[in-house]
């Protein structure tokens, strides 16, 4: 857990070590949100009808 | 891959709690229209489907007298009208909501964590709070100036053509207020200031359809989801910011 302890200067926060988890969380991110609030199967989008539309995303 | 699982850890946290605020802000601010506007969504639905059995002979139909009958009608509604499952009305549609909402949220989070990493990480709850309400600035409003939140009732565009404009101008906002906050050229505001107003230029995808539900509900609802997803941000970006520093220092 101790990666996460700040570099001693911003410029030195980002390298490839830490660049590659990173960007990994990221786009773990963006699948789950896809899910969520983009998938167009039928089941999904009922399950997450109120949400959607309560979030702002485009729902049908 | 220790950092990535502290990212998890740390945004399922997070996502955990936006997820619950959002439940409680949406109970009272945009549920209720939600529900309401799905009156009128059935209303039309049902005016231009053949009626099974026709119980009003006046054909007066009031729409903005909703009848018990009618919130049941729309209570019963299945979006698609087919056969697809939906949650049933009540405690099993409430779970699933807060079930989408916290993963969501999770979700987002995962999004403003893994970004604030690539500067360093947050040190404070109100650092986390700047970063969230830059969440609210990308996925709320710059999407909903050409998208307005749109209630139930309320037809879009073909919603393909507006998910690919939502996501491309949620995409490019982010990518302009990062050149803003952190490019060093006056050329690196420019091309922001480019990124930013692109998508209103380009603009998104029109509907043909007058909505089917009043005006001011219609505008209520926008400021419903607009206030939601101010405080949904605020909650991820403070509880980012808090929980951060357990981490590191664990």
């Amino acid at each position: 857990m101790t990666d996460l302890t700040r570099s001693p200067t911003r410029a030195g926060a980002l390298s490839a070590a830490r660049a590659l988890p990173i960007v990994c969380a990221f786009l773990l991110g963006v699948f789950v949100i896809g899910g969520t609030g983009f998938a167009q199967m039928a089941a999904a989008h009922n399950a997450a009808h109120d949400h959607r539309h309560s979030i702002g995303f485009p729902c049908h | 891959m220790t950092l990535f699982r502290t990212i998890v850890l740390l945004a399922a946290l997070v996502g955990f709690g936006a997820g619950v605020v959002l439940t409680v802000v949406q109970q009272f601010g945009t549920q209720p229209l939600i529900v309401k506007a799905e009156v009128f969504e059935q209303a039309r639905s049902e005016a231009s489907a053949p009626k099974p059995h026709d119980h009003e002979p006046s054909g007066a139909h009031d729409h903005l007298a909703a009848s018990a009958a009618d919130v049941a009608a729309a209570e019963a509604h299945e979006h698609g009208g087919g056969d697809e499952w939906a949650p049933a009305d009540g405690a099993e549609r409430f779970l699933w909501t807060l079930a989408a909402n916290v993963v969501s949220g999770v979700g987002f989070a995962l999004l403003l964590v893994a970004a604030s990493e690539l500067k360093g990480g947050l040190t404070s709850w109100r650092e986390g709070l700047f970063w969230g309400l830059a969440g609210f600035a990308v996925f709320t409003l710059a999407p909903s100036i050409g998208l307005p939140p749109e209630a139930p009732g309320v037809e879009g565009a073909p919603l393909m053509d507006r998910q690919v404009w939502w996501i491309g101008t949620a995409v490019a906002t982010a990518a302009g207020l990062a050149l803003l906050a952190y490019g060093r050229s006056a050329l690196a505001a420019l091309g922001a200031i480019v990124l930013i107003a692109a998508p209103h230029v380009i603009g998104a995808p029109q509907a043909t359809e007058a909505p089917a539900i009043p005006r001011d509900l219609e505008h209520d609802f926008v400021v419903a989801v607009t206030v939601t997803g101010f405080v949904f941000w605020a909650a991820i970006g403070v509880l980012a910011g808090a929980l951060r520093g357990r981490f590191a220092a664990a």
